[in-house]
């Protein structure tokens, strides 16, 4: 029986055991949308293609599913955008399907039509204008495949409205067979080997685990590679909550705003052990004096990512999970203590800081977050101060509990992330903790959340500034403070409160001790608007241009 | 220094603007950039000759392993191989100079292929040295007009860049 490329893309889609869509209707897709009326497949219905994108993303990583959009041609693919970067940056498997105006029309700057496929080209991994309805099932199988496969990432579908509704005889492939793509899993046996010898004559190592450990959720071995080599962890923001926050071997985030005891840990190490993580220019600061007397020990599943940024001693392609667990059995178990001592020394001498007293500091609310939730919840941030802060001060204890950008730093990421990730753990207790300028990017997505009676919790860290942007300004610009400070915010409680969410609002430091866990363990969605100052710095900071062990209090 | 770089594709649509975008945003140098389809219709060959030291190479190489739509990439800079450019030259040539353009046309077994009243078209193939000699003996006589393929490659011998079912994607690392 001959169905519709529409109906056999909901088939494929039913194939690939996907339960949730996160999309927006419009002219183009809507034979789409037709087939969806007759499936089983949950269609969330959102308030901008951005939060649909961005929503899709959370639920990826806080279920290490394929996050699947659907949007219509022209402004919803554009709308599109930022979102597939945002994934493409942070490595984010998603499957996004796009209408596009019909195949006659192409070309001819035809109502609601944008190049997708060019404009998209530059921040997917694959993406595939159909113009055969017969190969949809093939591309649409391609396309799980390499969103998930090897280093992940969004794949589009770009899908002409003549060609979704053009009758084919639907057969699903088992299979996969793409001559161009063939990610290597497995580590080189000898290299591993290599980088066991490499590890047992290492005096001063150090792990540097990145977001490649939190994607393929190899958590229990980078615990177990610490614990048998007794090396201290450092994360990057990516990796973060992938090794527990409370950990004696756990140093904190290193980098930009990391903590003086990772950076000089890296900086005076002998040996780096970098695992899926890619030396990123606010992890390494001034390339030439990372790490600069350490042997490179890299493993990731993109060999691109190797010896892009800096020299490789001991490179390994392979997914670093495989890796990890081909590498433990070679390890001997180690408890020398001298190293350790020093990093404990510096780890006292330099401890995270900031003055409580005085008015609500944003950095104890986080702490108090961390403290009643016991770092089990899952956090997605927003972009800014309050995500370095939450990095700082959320000591994470739940495999996979941060969910941030990263790589793109998109303001307007929190909410709709957040609202994703309590899409894929209902069960779960997840808060979103934003900034009162990254928040009303996409605040249009509370509806969303009230509609399919979310129970998440949502933190504004609400300081009247673009405080993140502001820091720069007073770093780089002499403190001339220009476009960062609003003069008008809604009433953020009365705001939740028109869409039916309990709204709190809180000022002080007591107010946020009694009222804080009472928020949290509300059932329903509740936003926590916190007056905090806007007097705080996110600090360390290393500045442009410096090594990162000449970090500066700010 | 210019590598020369023989890249199998899958001969479809947008590959070359796949290629072509990777280059630009990532700030790689492209000399030439030559392509068609090879003995396989599903698969087409480029020669992209490429600006860059060894570490820009081994970028340039692996980020284009990760489209999707290149199957096989050579560099076959240190090989032997044969390579070629085709140009087309319209020169002056009235009947004072035809003889000696003409000349010139036979020292580099040039073609004549069309003829005006004050020019003769020429074709000619070769490496790129044999074609820029050429394009410098013409120029006094005035070039009218002048185009260029980028350079095509082949390894000598039986060796083999092609694409085999079992090849796939050489390990990198």
């Amino acid at each position: 029986m001959e169905i519709t490329a529409a109906q056999a893309l909901v088939q494929c889609l039913e194939k690939e055991q996907v339960e949730l869509i996160f999309g927006y209707p419009g002219g183009t897709i809507l034979p789409v949308y037709d087939a969806l009326h007759d499936s089983a497949i949950k269609h969330v219905l959102v308030r901008h293609e951005q939060g649909a994108v961005h929503a899709a993303d959370g639920y990826a990583r806080a279920t290490g599913k394929v996050g699947v959009v659907v949007a219509t041609s022209g402004p919803g693919a554009t709308n599109l955008v930022t979102g597939i970067a945002n994934a493409y940056m942070d490595s984010v498997p998603l499957v996004i399907i796009t209408g596009q105006v019909a195949t006659g029309m192409v070309g001819t700057d035809a109502f609601q039509e944008v190049d997708t496929t060019g404009i998209t080209l530059p921040i997917t991994k694959h993406n595939y204008l159909v113009k055969d309805a017969a190969q949809l099932p093939r591309m649409i199988k391609n396309a799980f495949y390499i969103a998930t496969t090897g280093r992940p990432g969004p794949v589009l579908i770009d899908l002409p409205k003549d060609i979704a509704e053009t009758k084919i005889k639907f057969n699903y492939p088992e299979t996969v067979h793409l001559r161009g793509y063939k990610p290597t899993f497995r580590g080189h046996h000898n290299q591993i080997a290599e980088a066991a010898k490499l590890i047992a004559r290492s005096q001063k190592p150090v792990i540097y685990a990145g977001g490649g450990i939190t994607r393929s959720r190899s958590s229990d071995e980078l615990l177990a590679l610490a614990e048998t080599i007794n090396a201290p962890v450092t994360n990057t923001l990516q990796g973060l909550s992938s090794f527990p926050g409370d950990h004696p071997l756990f140093l904190g985030m290193l980098g930009l705003h990391g903590t003086r005891a990772a950076n000089l840990a890296v900086t005076n190490c002998d040996l780096l052990i970098a695992l899926g993580a890619r030396f990123d220019d606010r992890v390494t600061g001034k390339i030439s004096e990372f790490a600069p007397q350490a042997g490179v020990i890299h493993v990731d599943v993109d060999p691109a990512e190797i010896g892009k940024n800096v020299a490789v001693h001991i490179p390994i392609v392979g997914d670093v999970k495989q890796v990890l667990q081909e590498l433990l059995p070679r390890l001997e178990k180690r408890t020398d203590t001298t190293w350790l001592e020093q990093i404990n020394a510096w780890r006292e001498e330099y401890p995270l800081r900031y003055e409580v007293e005085g008015k609500l500091k944003p950095q104890y609310v986080v702490e108090k977050l961390a403290e009643i939730t016991g770092g089990t919840a899952v956090v997605a941030t927003d972009v800014g101060q309050h995500q370095m802060w939450v990095a700082q001060y959320y000591r994470f204890k739940r495999a996979g509990g941060l969910i941030s950008s990263g790589g793109l730093g998109a303001m307007g990421f929190g909410l709709p992330a957040a609202m994703g990730a309590q899409f894929g753990l209902p069960g779960e207790q997840v808060v979103m903790v934003a900034g009162d300028g990254g928040f009303q990017m996409t605040m249009q997505e509370l509806g969303t959340i009230v509609e399919n009676k979310l129970p998440l919790k949502m933190i504004i860290l609400n300081n009247y500034v673009l405080g993140m942007v502001r820091q720069l300004q007073k770093v780089y610009h002499e403190g001339r403070y220009t476009a960062v400070n609003f003069k008008f915010h809604p009433d953020f409680e009365m705001l939740a409160r028109a869409y039916g969410i309990k709204g709190y609002t809180l000022r002080t430091k007591e107010e946020v001790d009694t009222l804080l866990p009472q928020a949290l363990a509300e059932p329903g969605p509740v936003l926590i608007n916190c007056l905090v100052s806007a007097g705080e710095w996110v600090s360390p900071m290393v500045p442009a241009g410096k090594a990162i062990s000449e970090a500066i209090d700010c | 220094m210019l590598h020369t770089l023989a890249v199998l594709v899958e001969n479809s649509p947008g590959v070359l603007t796949r290629v072509a975008g990777l280059f630009s945003r990532r700030g790689f140098n492209i000399d030439s950039l030559a392509v068609g389809r090879t003995e396989d219709p599903e698969v087409s060959r480029m020669t992209i000759v490429v600006d860059g030291d060894d570490r820009v190479l081994e970028q340039v190489t692996k980020q284009l392993h990760k489209l999707v739509d290149v199957i096989k990439i050579n560099d076959i800079t240190a090989d032997e191989y044969v390579d070629r450019e085709l140009v087309l030259i319209k020169v002056n040539a009235d009947h004072t100079q035809r003889v000696e353009v003409i000349q010139i046309c036979d020292v580099f077994r040039a073609r004549i292929v069309d003829m005006g009243r004050k020019t003769l078209t020429l074709e000619c193939t070769g490496n790129h040295g044999k074609i820029n000699a050429l394009e410098e003996t013409l120029r006094p006589y005035g070039i009218k007009e002048l185009v260029r393929t980028g350079k095509i490659a082949m390894v000598r011998g039986t060796k083999n860049t092609g694409y085999q079912e079992n090849g796939a994607k050489e390990e990198s690392l």
